[in-house]
């Protein structure tokens, strides 16, 4: 394998986390649901899934675990913010703080443990094309399921009829309550989705990127998450884009880190960040985009009247 | 069974005053159930996380150095969250409240006089200020989130107090230790009360009748309220939204940026690679449990600041992790934002059966 095969798998790896979040958070966005909690349910999912997965001794079982303990946080603040319509920016503060505590006092016993990795697949013949084997065929099986997600998630909201329920929902939710939908029933569900792709994009990060529990392993990704969806203007492919793009930066300042790069490793470690801030300052320019896509209900809570 | 809100024809002013109370009950029953759930006696956990810091003058002393930078940052915050805006980077405008305030007493140890306490107060306003600005202006210029990048901005700021404090500004006799030199003399905040309690509880109760006095007497905290109620009716009594982002953010950046010099100049006495324990999160709690009211504000900060010392206690005496605190901190949370709507709705349960029924024959 070659070094740039190489940074080119890292670079994948380090997008499918922000993918998976980020596809889950666009449903919920597009359910006009603002879920800033997605970093509490991230973590959560990763010390569920390391734990089962290390208590079991199956990874699979434990990227269940991530997918259950990611739906378990979304539904407190899908229960708050839908049934007893609280500030939903306030609500995803504290799942995201609640979230951070909770996974730290459970990860707390399984801190120093070297974890299962999950086995990537390997198909004999395929994986050994030169560059585009590795990278096409060679892969974890998870960062399959997040591009499947992905393509799924476009297929639904764009071309079935529960898609564009789902986004009239976002949009008006008083018309779509008015047509007969349950706006309050689809958010709840789609709030729950966008908690089960939080619990494997936490999954991924402790059983394949770095098989292990740490404190705070999700480093803000999931805030980055939530840029990447304004990013990508709430469209499902881009958010694919947008995840290469910021796994491509965080890689970026690992491998210069790594060749001694005189600049010190802490301005580096900036770069994520600040080029999230810079992303979000370019694409907030473009204001008929966004006001095209966002979808005109977010964040706004609903009461049905009767 | 169904739970059906209903609008209350006015806001309920005995569930504006229970609410937070009942959130905290909550909060402390459930809290019960997760000490029972990890196999610590929840009776005695409970205890000693609420009970055992009131009980000696030491940890209550504790508690109110604590609760100083929270009270701070909170106020500041509540004028952000009363008027829609959405400043979440409190603990990056502290860090750089700390960084600017610290220069002086860094670059320019000699400088040891009466004078230089007040230059580093104001200086770490200012970079409070000056960090709090970014995103306002991003926000005002650009319409971006600004929820987003005050939070990205935590990070950066963070970042860079680590290099800061690591590189060059690390104390050259310190044995390597990643911490600046220690402020002396003229350079640390004296204390006013008791062994430890320093000048900025002073601040705090400055903050909170201030803020009081703007918010219920003046012009400009009617305009917050109206922006963050009813903005088009804002815009039409020609109040300036922009302004008001602008001014919301570097009020709470400014006092965000005191409080971070207030702990550098004040119980840490050094600049080191971390200098709260989240303090700026926390005080987002403070402002929703005192329902961004200054004299709530003061009460809750206390109350946060207990959670604190408790879960440290906890932590020494019966060996569980201290992040129990943040747990709490977000249970709480999640409790007093569900408990507020009962302030404007009423709940009804109804059967399904029974709404089934009533809906077949109208």
């Amino acid at each position: 394998m070659t070094m740039f095969e190489g940074i080119l798998l890292t670079i994948v790896t380090a997008a499918t986390p922000l993918l998976f979040v980020a596809i889950g958070e666009l449903v919920s966005e597009r359910a006009g649901v603002l879920n800033l909690g997605v970093e509490g349910m991230m973590a959560v999912g990763a010390v569920c899934g390391f734990a089962i997965a290390h208590l079991s001794g199956s990874p699979i079982l434990g990227i269940f675990a991530a997918i259950l303990g990611g739906m378990i946080m979304a539904s407190l603040f899908a229960v708050v913010t839908l049934i007893f319509v609280a500030n939903q920016v306030a609500s995803g503060l504290a799942l995201t703080l609640f979230g951070l505590g909770l996974s730290a006092l459970i990860g707390d016993a399984f801190v120093g443990i070297p974890g299962i990795g999950l086995p990537k697949i390997d198909i004999p013949g395929l994986s050994d094309i030169p560059v585009i084997g590795s990278l096409v065929f060679g892969l974890d099986p998870l960062t399959y399921l997040a591009v499947a997600i992905t393509i799924a998630v476009s297929w639904f909201l764009f071309r079935t009829r529960g898609g564009l329920i789902l986004r009239s929902v976002g949009d008006n939710h008083v018309s779509a309550h008015a047509l007969g939908y349950g706006v309050v029933r689809v958010r709840f569900m789609a709030v729950l989705f966008g908690g089960a792709c939080a619990g494997l994009g936490g999954a991924y990060l402790s059983l394949v990127y770095t098989p292990q529990w740490t404190q705070n392993m999700t480093a803000g990704r999931g805030w980055i998450a939530l840029a990447l969806v304004v990013f990508a203007s709430w469209l499902p492919y881009r958010v694919m884009i947008g995840a290469v793009l910021f796994g491509g930066i965080s890689i970026l300042q690992l491998h210069a880190q790594g060749f001694n790069v005189p600049i010190p490793s802490q301005f580096l470690t900036m770069l994520p960040y600040l080029t999230t801030v810079i992303v979000l300052v370019l694409i907030s320019r473009n204001r008929t985009l966004l006001r095209i896509n966002t979808p005109a209900c977010l964040g706004q809570p609903f009461v049905p009247d009767r | 069974m169904r739970i059906e809100l209903i609008r209350r024809p006015e806001r309920s002013s005995a569930m504006s005053l229970l609410s937070p109370i009942i959130a905290i009950v909550l909060t402390v029953i459930t809290g019960f159930f997760i000490f029972l759930a990890i196999g610590v006696d929840p009776l005695e956990a409970l205890y000693i996380y609420f009970i055992e810091p009131l009980t000696a003058w030491w940890t209550v002393e504790a508690l109110l150095i604590k609760a100083a930078p929270i009270i701070l940052i909170a106020i500041g915050l509540s004028l952000c969250y009363r008027s829609n805006n959405w400043n979440i980077g409190a603990e990056g405008q502290l860090v750089a409240g700390a960084i600017a305030g610290s220069v002086f007493p860094i670059l320019v140890p000699e400088w040891n006089g009466p004078l230089v306490l007040p230059v580093m107060l104001l200086m770490g306003i200012a970079g409070g200020m000056l960090y709090g600005a970014i995103p306002a202006l991003l926000k005002i210029r650009f319409g971006t989130n600004e929820i987003l990048t005050s939070l990205m901005l935590v990070y950066v700021a963070q970042l860079f107090l680590d290099w800061l404090a690591r590189g060059p500004w690390r104390n050259p006799e310190g044995y390597n230790f990643p911490d600046s030199r220690e402020f002396d003399g003229w350079q640390v905040l004296p204390v006013v009360f008791g062994d430890d309690v320093r000048l900025n509880a002073i601040f705090v109760l400055i903050a909170v009748a201030v803020a009081w006095f703007v918010l219920s007497r003046t012009i400009t905290g009617f305009q917050i309220s109206v922006l963050g109620q009813a903005p088009r009716a804002a815009a039409f009594a020609g109040f300036s939204q922009k302004r008001m982002v602008l001014m919301t953010f570097l009020i709470s950046g400014g006092l965000a940026g005191l409080a971070g010099i207030c702990e550098v100049a004040g119980p840490i006495e050094m600049l080191r690679t971390s200098v709260s324990p989240g303090y700026g999160f926390t005080a987002i709690i403070v402002a929703f449990l005192g329902r961004l009211n200054p004299v709530g504000i003061l009460f809750a900060g206390l109350l946060l600041a207990l959670s604190y010392i408790g879960g440290e206690g906890i932590q020494i005496v019966l060996g569980v992790s201290d992040q129990i605190t943040r747990v709490f901190q977000g249970m709480l949370l999640f409790f007093v934002l569900t408990c507020d709507t009962f302030i404007f709705y009423r709940v009804r349960f109804v059967s399904t059966r029974r709404s089934a029924a009533a809906e077949a024959t109208p």
